[in-house]
């Protein structure tokens, strides 16, 4: 079977816009969450956010490829072009290479409801522009990364609400695993205006910790009372072991295991046997045991029932072993779309600079998460191999192991 | 509106918006040859028409308009009729 690796990795998040940022606000438990004042005039419950500007992309892409990118889209530019210079792949080399891209993506709701404005003003699509169909579609991501840098190997958007990326880059690495690509740019976007989040709001998930924007949001904490949404775009370049040895490539870390499942039951309420599926069916894909997992970068959203189902899950699996387990949410809040990918970059900087980030305002174990080891403080310690759990609305789950190439 | 005014209008929402060179700006320029502006441009460009001159482009009366020229000619003929 081939091996598949991980070749570069790019971040654009409310902890930090590139690798180096990101790893010293893991480092430090440093929060990125604030308040978007805009929101209470939207009539939302919480103006609860993630907080990460739009990049300026005039004067760096040409006219023609940026007016059909969303604010996620450039998210994903922006991560993407940090991880095919961390791969040490330039223009030369897309040109000359078949290069596949799986992205993870479940809305563009911002140009959708500008276009419907206009539309309800002006009753006249051709009045739209020539970007609003491209900004529009869940595919904009991958339409408009694979237009950009060329890409002529397989082009598709996995839209599996929170677990989109997680998926995307499961399905990557089976691609490369079974032969059908050598090199294959996977990764996942969210949005972060406040358009995007409303109907989440409705649902009165969200944390309403307003006086404490840094502390709202806390995982497998008794206190907690919600996520907080948030945004950004992570990317991973996924590579063929041999391809990326023959080509030189500094290989920062093998995917070894995928593991998914659908829980069947509720459309929004989770499910601890789907999280224990995903995870047994990733540790069974790597032939590995549960000994062997030095950390776990826990799904934990902050809200009261999913994080207790996944604490659940963790005891059946891990209770024995108890390895160290965080929520890097606690810094980031929920992004959503793009956490799959998000949260193996960052377990993979912790991998690679050898310490667990901290679960922050973890402060009071309840019944449930009192049994896991979850890391409080940043601690030093060397990770061989870690789990990434990503689940996600209409019972979607993934789970993906990740080691080091030793 | 005058000729002149027209054309200053028209050329800067050119170079600001659609990013042509500056340099390619002339009366004779052929719209796609020279210009490089493409159909989707053509969209973008009749949104920017309806916003900064008040009438909507038709598709079919740009069918004969070729030039930067006859394009400044065009919006005339639209709005000062």
């Amino acid at each position: 079977m081939r091996r598949v690796v991980i070749t570069g990795m790019g971040i654009y998040s409310c902890i930090g816009k590139n690798l180096n940022e990101v790893k010293e606000s893991l480092y430090a438990g440093r929060s990125g969450i604030g308040i978007e004042a805009i929101r209470t005039e939207f009539g939302y419950r919480s103006p609860l956010t993630g907080i990460l500007d739009r990049p300026v992309l005039k004067g760096v892409l040409d006219r023609r490829l940026r007016t059909g990118m969303a604010e996620e889209g450039e998210f994903a530019y922006m991560a993407t072009v940090e991880a095919l210079a961390n791969a040490k792949i330039d223009n030369t080399f897309l040109e000359n290479n078949e290069i596949g891209i799986i992205y993870g993506n479940d809305s563009s709701a911002k140009a959708v409801i500008e276009a419907h404005e206009i539309i309800k003003e002006k009753r006249d699509t051709t009045l739209l522009g020539s970007g609003a169909i491209f900004q529009s579609m869940n595919s904009t991501v991958t339409m408009n990364l694979s237009t950009i840098f060329k890409l002529r190997g397989i082009n598709f958007t996995v839209s599996a609400a929170c677990a989109s990326g997680s998926h995307s880059i499961g399905l990557g690495y089976m691609y490369i695993r079974n032969g059908l690509q050598d090199m294959v740019i996977c990764g996942g976007a969210q949005e972060i205006n406040a358009y995007s989040m409303g109907s989440f709001d409705g649902l009165s998930a969200f944390s309403v910790r307003i006086d404490e924007p840094t502390k709202a949001s806390r995982p497998f904490d008794a206190h907690r009372d919600g996520l907080v949404p948030s945004g950004g775009a992570a990317t991973l370049i996924l590579e063929e072991y041999e391809h990326a040895v023959q080509r030189g490539a500094d290989i920062i870390a093998e995917v070894v295991g995928y593991g998914f499942s659908s829980n069947g039951t509720h459309i929004s309420q989770p499910s601890n046997e789907g999280c224990l599926k995903a995870m047994q069916r990733a540790l069974d894909d790597a032939g590995m045991k549960p000994s062997e997992i030095d950390y776990i970068n826990a799904h934990a959203t902050s809200t009261p029932i999913g994080d207790t189902n996944e604490a659940i899950a963790l005891d059946a699996l891990f209770s024995k072993t108890r390895p160290l387990i965080s929520s890097t949410k606690s810094m980031t809040g929920h992004e959503c779309w793009m956490a799959g990918a998000s949260e193996v970059v960052y377990s993979t900087l912790m991998m690679l600079n050898s310490f667990v980030a901290p679960n922050i305002n973890f402060e009071t174990p309840d019944e449930y998460s009192a049994r896991l080891n979850i890391a409080t403080h940043t601690e030093n310690k060397e990770i061989n191999a870690y789990l990434s759990n990503s689940f996600g609305f209409g019972g979607t789950n993934s789970a993906l192991i990740i080691k080091k190439v030793i | 509106m005058t000729r002149q005014e027209i054309i200053d209008t028209t050329n800067e929402f050119l170079i600001d918006e659609i990013e042509v060179e500056k340099e390619s700006i002339a009366e004779d320029s052929r719209l796609k040859d020279d210009l490089g502006i493409d159909s989707l441009d053509f969209v973008d460009i009749a949104v920017i028409v309806e916003r900064k001159f008040g009438f909507k482009i038709k598709a079919e009366e740009m069918m004969s308009v070729q030039t930067l020229g006859e394009f400044y000619n065009y919006i005339d003929s639209k709005i000062n009729r």
